[in-house]
């Protein structure tokens, strides 16, 4: 899968979960999850499950701090597809 | 100085009306809201009679965002945050914005008994197959007790007190003292209260199993023995929500809002689960005490009273709670208030009992009404033996209402009674 497949499929994804005052075409590679989408930190995790049942793949908790913003997202699922 | 507490807005989730327009229609016209489930047949419930609120999906939507309504699986938290956004709609208060300061006058406090059943169950399943790490970020909001107010508390902008209590069936009764005495100190000018009950069999399981549930009419849900009956044989469970902003009698009189009616005062105690009390049983020492207790709380005196909105279950206590009024009161025979119990309409709706209830008497109060107590043909013998059969109200009834009384019961032997009064003059 490109990256850019991944991409298509994780930004439904992380649009489910912004706020009201943030619209889907603020959604770009380098923005941060929750300081500049605005997410609710308690959403990451929800984001991740999503994320596992999307791509059939599994995060580990010291993926999680990996994950910052939409690209470390990309680039974890890339690895673990690729695994 | 105490300041005078006033009730300014109401809402209610309830089997037989969800919102006060339908629930009013509702208790005047005697239309129940006990159903038939064919899921407790299936699990081999003893009653599988119920009563659920019926929501549709764009009534959700109206009240949660569909982020809020994701994996959202808690009846109780649905039922509270309508009906509480309702009363704060109805006492004509707005929300704060995301970017302004919390309402520092505004509190809530809203109870339940327990919360988030279903949501629990799911939680549990997934715990127990190793899979904690996939319950997600709502799991604790949607099954701690204080789940209604923290839902309420975000989506209203709350900045006062915001809290949940528990005291089984009376805490309904229980949230509107605790609100009334929190502004009559002095601390909110606005505590919005209430309680919720979870519907399902996972809430009503236990009562099921304690047989103070009814067998006798699952074929027949409408013709179930209401309470007071010759005939009652056990409750039907039931769920919802009921919710009251109360507000300190100067602010809405400076709004200009519309004053249901007055809390002039009221008492919470318990039996101690001592001499007869116990934990599924009264003490009805403890329970005239609170009547007696809420009336001197109140400044009146036992004759003003003109209507009980009872805590009356359908049940083998029906009896004691009637010695237990006619006692506390000193009034029998035809000297007694009127009385009656929504139960017979919306089965025992538990933790939320006491604020439904509290809403119904309101409306009956303002409006002046009172509703049929269903059901209730052949009243049990030993009740008319102490008050007048006419007292117990089985038809409605066009009557201004001045002074009156709402009273709670529950497990662990707690008793809440409240007075309320309508004043032409405020």
């Amino acid at each position: 899968m490109t990256s850019d497949e991944i991409y298509d499929l994780l930004e439904p994804i992380i649009k489910t979960y912004l706020p009201e005052d943030v619209s889907a075409i603020d959604i770009n590679r380098s923005s941060d999850l929750t300081r500049e989408l605005n997410i609710n930190s308690a959403h990451l995790v929800d984001i991740v499950l999503d994320i596992e049942d999307k791509f059939n793949i599994e995060f580990k908790n010291e993926d999680m701090e990996k994950l910052r913003n939409v690209n470390d997202a990309v680039l974890l699922i890339q690895q673990k597809i690729a695994k | 100085m105490k300041k005078r507490v006033v009730i300014t807005g109401l809402g209610v989730v309830s089997p037989n009306g969800v919102g006060i327009p339908d629930f009013k229609e509702a208790i005047k016209s005697g239309s129940s809201g006990i159903r038939f489930f064919p899921e407790l047949r299936e699990l081999k419930f003893s009653c599988q009679l119920g009563g659920q609120p019926e929501i549709s999906e764009e009534k959700k939507r109206e009240y949660l965002s569909e982020l809020q309504l994701r994996n959202f699986n808690s009846s109780g938290i649905l039922y509270g945050v309508i009906a509480g956004m309702d009363a704060l709609k109805d006492a004509g208060l707005n929300v704060t914005n995301q970017n302004e300061e919390p309402l520092w006058e505004l509190g809530i406090i809203f109870g339940s008994g327990t919360s988030g059943v279903e949501k629990f169950r799911e939680a549990i399943y997934k715990i127990d197959d190793k899979n904690v790490r996939r319950l997600g970020s709502t799991s604790v909001a949607q099954t701690m007790t204080s789940g209604v107010s923290a839902y309420l508390g975000g989506l209203i902008g709350a900045g006062n007190k915001v809290t949940a209590n528990s005291s089984a069936c009376a805490t309904g009764t229980e949230a509107l003292l605790m609100g009334f005495e929190h502004i009559a100190n002095g601390k909110a000018t606005y505590m919005l209260c209430g309680s919720t009950s979870d519907y399902g069999p996972y809430i009503w399981g236990g009562f099921d199993a304690m047989k103070v549930t009814t067998y006798k009419y699952n074929d027949m849900p409408q013709n179930v023995a209401g309470p007071m009956s010759a005939n009652a044989s056990g409750f039907v469970p039931g769920s919802g929500a009921g919710a009251y902003l109360l507000e300190s009698l100067e602010s809405a009189q400076k709004r200009g809002a519309t004053i249901y009616a007055e809390v002039l005062g009221g008492a919470i105690n318990n039996g101690g689960q001592r001499g007869e009390g116990s934990m599924t049983a009264p003490n009805s020492i403890a329970i005239q005490k609170c009547i007696t207790d809420a009336l001197t709380d109140a400044g009146i005196t036992a004759s003003e009273l003109e209507y009980i909105n009872g805590h009356l279950t359908a049940t083998i206590k029906d009896t004691d709670e009637i010695k237990n009024w006619s006692s506390a009161l000193n009034r029998k025979d035809n000297d007694f208030p009127y009385i009656n119990s929504l139960k017979g309409m919306t089965g025992h709706c538990l933790a939320a009992s006491g604020s439904i209830e509290i809403v119904s008497a309101i409306l009956q109060l303002h409006e002046g009404f009172i509703f049929p107590n269903v059901n209730c043909g052949n009243l049990h013998p030993e009740i008319a033996s102490i008050i007048a059969s006419e007292k117990v109200v089985t038809k409605l009834q066009e009557i201004p209402l001045q002074t009156i009384a709402k009273a709670s019961f529950g497990f662990g032997d707690v008793n809440a009674c409240v007075i309320f009064r309508k004043n032409k003059h405020i």
